[in-house]
């Protein structure tokens, strides 16, 4: 069975020579990139809270540093950990080399980070398309497809390479999420530029085509890049760290399908009670509820992978981290059904709600499942004994889980009081609130939100503290569990 | 479950699962997007809505640089509340000529659809400049270098003709005097009758406070001051706006 293929690893074959110089870099990259992400993240939430923190320079106003924290975390954070896990696990489950040798995957570590920087420094330049998570300019977009061509065919050039004869359930979402994200890329970009020398163009489409076209874009971003490729991330590390199988095949297929159908069609629900048309909208909301299902099929299929070793959580902090992952997973693929019910959507759309909802799956899902991956690559990648210390791990754990606790919760209580505020009337039929009033009763959840940032920041400089000296194969001598101290040792790399 | 037995013949062959993927994920996106553009309700059928005037334009691509979108809706929700505090609710057909559109996502600042005359020009500079001076609890940041940088318009005919290739109709004398509207419409001196005719419902005069100067303010401010004007809501009937 396919499944089985990944966790049958230990059987004597002869040395393949996997290029692991690339995913050193791209680990380096996501590390790197996270920290420059998650404090830019924390620098805006303060300057909602303190607007004196706008710096009277273009380049230090919220409206132009939003975009590079959205960019920096989900393009720059996550793509170079899904970079990083692809490349990694496509050589293991397929047992052959990346295709196209070391100078084409050198080609395509530097054409992304350049993809990164291009990108960031448009936003402070107020280079920008203002489409949401699609900001970079018609000339950062073309380079952008050729890396992504280029992505293409490495990964799908080993998986044609491949010695096995199955090809291994994570390489599915991971091509999934690389082939629909190149659909999404080009259609969402299309746009004539305005002079071949200049950086502004204007987008093919309109109002109500773009709107649609652009949150066709917008959701599924999240449902391919933030979800699909992430879930290739779970259905490798999560068995190799529980060091059991996947817990059903079946479930795995059918989930698989399911959610690849269902999340295109969900894109509408960005656009509930607008000008875009209520047969648009409804199709949306519909097909949004019906991806519960599969988003919790693939939940099941990760928190059951740990039958029979449940009691590993107890001291694996890093099995941990990827198991509340999948949990914060769940989670999020719960509430982002009922936020597309149009009714909950009057309330909840425009709101922090939507933002609290982003980042349960941002920072709980996205960033906790690729913190577990980190902390199972870096010691096989460098040739450790292991982690430089597990301690640090527990609490790098416990600070960004408070962490995510004070931004979720605030976040909540601010969209659905705004929300409430926008609507309430007195008892003489007139509405109650001013516009700013709502905003002054945020301020205190403001403050609240950016001290989670603060301690979801922490929690990561701890990470990269723990892996730096990882990478120097130091290991600290702490006092371990007995389970520990067998089981958290890194085997020689196979 | 037959079906399912079936599958290792797709897991064996790595062109049929990307083609089989490439079909699962096109599906949903062609039944939802192609009908928006051959569906002919889609757009109202109201009267007034034209492309933006050249310094309007200009305002709005300083808008789209700002990223203004990041805190500011443009779509006023056909709810009660919403319908008071900000106006009649937005038509698609108000934004047919915005590339992109700039509906947003978020309000952190207040809805913007309908702002178009509802603040003096001396209140949007000064706001602008400086938010918390006209409204103390306000959480935008400043942006006074509108005020101070010239508003380039050298390349204004090639926008609009840009904006022509991608839909908006702008004529070929609306192009030819691109560069003069733009300087007709803030100053307030000049005649502007071939301009109100070409724009109708244009803002004319000084914006930002500096008669002798055109600045990236005056653009950014005649921009504002547009929005939601166009359509005359006291002459639109229900019929009209049947989608």
């Amino acid at each position: 069975m396919a499944v089985a293929a990944a966790s049958s690893a230990g059987v004597a074959r002869e040395r393949i020579a996997y290029n692991e110089e690339v995913v050193r870099l791209f680990t380096i990259a996501t590390i790197f990139w996270g920290v420059v992400g998650f404090l830019v993240g924390t620098f805006i939430a303060f300057q909602l809270a303190y607007p004196w923190l706008n710096l009277p320079y273009e380049w230090g106003v919220f409206s132009r540093l939003r975009p590079v924290h959205t960019s920096a975390v989900i393009f720059a954070f996550g793509g170079n950990a899904l970079l990083a896990t692809s490349l990694y696990v496509v050589q293991r489950t397929c047992r052959a080399p990346l295709f196209g040798g070391p100078a084409l995957a050198y080609f395509l570590f530097w054409g992304y980070q350049i993809f990164i920087v291009l990108a960031a420094t448009g936003y402070v330049m107020g280079i920008t398309q203002s489409r949401e998570y699609a900001e970079p300019e018609w000339y950062v977009d073309l380079w952008l497809t050729l890396v992504w061509v280029v992505y293409f065919i490495i990964f799908f050039g080993t998986i044609l390479r491949r010695r096995e004869p199955h090809i291994y359930v994570a390489n599915w979402f991971y091509l999934a999420f690389i082939i629909t994200i190149a659909i999404l890329h080009i259609f969402n970009n299309l746009a004539v530029p305005v002079s071949w020398f200049g950086a502004k163009s204007y987008s093919l489409f309109a109002g109500v085509q773009d709107a649609l076209v652009q949150w066709w874009y917008g959701h599924n971003a999240v449902g391919f890049f933030l979800t699909a490729g992430f879930l290739g991330m779970m259905y490798y590390f999560v068995p190799k760290q529980a060091q059991r199988p996947v817990y059903s095949y079946r479930l795995s297929i059918v989930h698989f399908w399911a959610l690849i159908f269902l999340y295109i069609w969900a894109g509408p629900h960005h656009l509930h009670w607008t000008a875009l048309p209520v047969w648009a909208q409804i199709l949306g909301m519909t097909f949004s509820v019906m991806l519960w299902m599969p988003s919790w099929g693939g939940m099941i299929n990760g928190l059951m992978t740990l039958s029979g070793a449940w009691d590993k959580l107890r001291w694996d902090p890093v099995l941990r981290f990827l198991v509340v992952s999948v949990a914060f997973y769940g989670m999020s693929t719960f509430e982002g059904p009922l936020m597309s019910v149009r009714q909950v959507n009057a309330l909840s759309h425009y709101t922090d709600w939507t933002v609290g909802h982003v980042h349960s799956g941002a920072l709980g899902w996205v960033a906790f499942v690729t913190f577990g991956a980190l902390y199972y690559l870096v010691p096989r990648l460098w040739k450790a004994e292991r982690l430089y210390s597990i301690r640090l791990v527990e609490w790098h754990f416990w600070i960004a889980s408070l962490g995510i606790v004070l931004y979720i919760t605030s976040m909540w209580v601010s969209g659905i009081m705004q929300g409430l505020m926008w609507r309430t009337y007195d008892s003489l039929g007139f509405l109650q609130f001013s516009f700013v009033e709502t905003v002054e009763a945020m301020h205190p959840f403001y403050v609240i939100r950016a001290l989670g940032g603060v301690l979801f920041t922490a929690g990561a400089l701890i990470m990269v503290y723990n892996l730096w000296r990882t990478m120097r194969r130091e290991v600290r001598a702490e006092e371990l569990l007995p389970s520990q101290a067998g089981a958290l040792r890194v085997v020689p790399a196979e | 479950m037959a079906l399912i037995s079936k599958h290792e013949v797709v897991e064996r062959r790595a062109l049929l699962l990307a083609l089989l993927i490439l079909v699962t994920v096109s599906i949903g996106g062609i039944v939802e997007i192609v009908p928006l553009f051959t569906i002919e309700n889609t757009i109202e059928r109201v009267k007034g809505v034209r492309p933006y005037s050249p310094l309007e334009q200009l305002g709005r691509d300083i808008y789209v640089r700002e990223g203004c979108y990041v805190c500011h809706s443009q779509m006023i929700r056909p709810f009660r509340d919403e319908v008071e505090r900000y106006g009649p609710y937005s038509l698609a057909a108000e934004s047919m000529y915005d590339h992109p559109f700039q509906w947003g996502s978020k309000r952190t600042g207040p809805d913007l659809a309908r702002v178009g005359g509802k603040y003096s020009n001396e209140w949007h500079v000064a706001h602008l400049v400086n938010p918390q001076s006209v409204v103390p609890e306000s959480v935008m940041p400043p942006y006074p270098w509108l005020l101070e940088r010239e508003l380039d318009i050298s390349d204004i005919r090639e926008r609009l003709e840009t904006l022509r290739i991608v839909g908006v109709p702008y004529t070929d004398e609306m192009i030819e005097k691109a560069v003069e509207d733009v300087k007709a419409q803030a100053d307030p001196e000049a005649d502007h009758e071939e301009l109100l005719q070409r724009y109708p419902k244009a803002m004319v005069g000084d914006f930002d406070g500096q008669p002798d100067r055109l600045t990236e303010m005056d653009a950014l401010v005649a921009y504002l001051q547009i929005l939601g004007r166009m359509v005359d809501f006291t002459d639109v009937r229900p019929e009209d706006l049947a989608q």
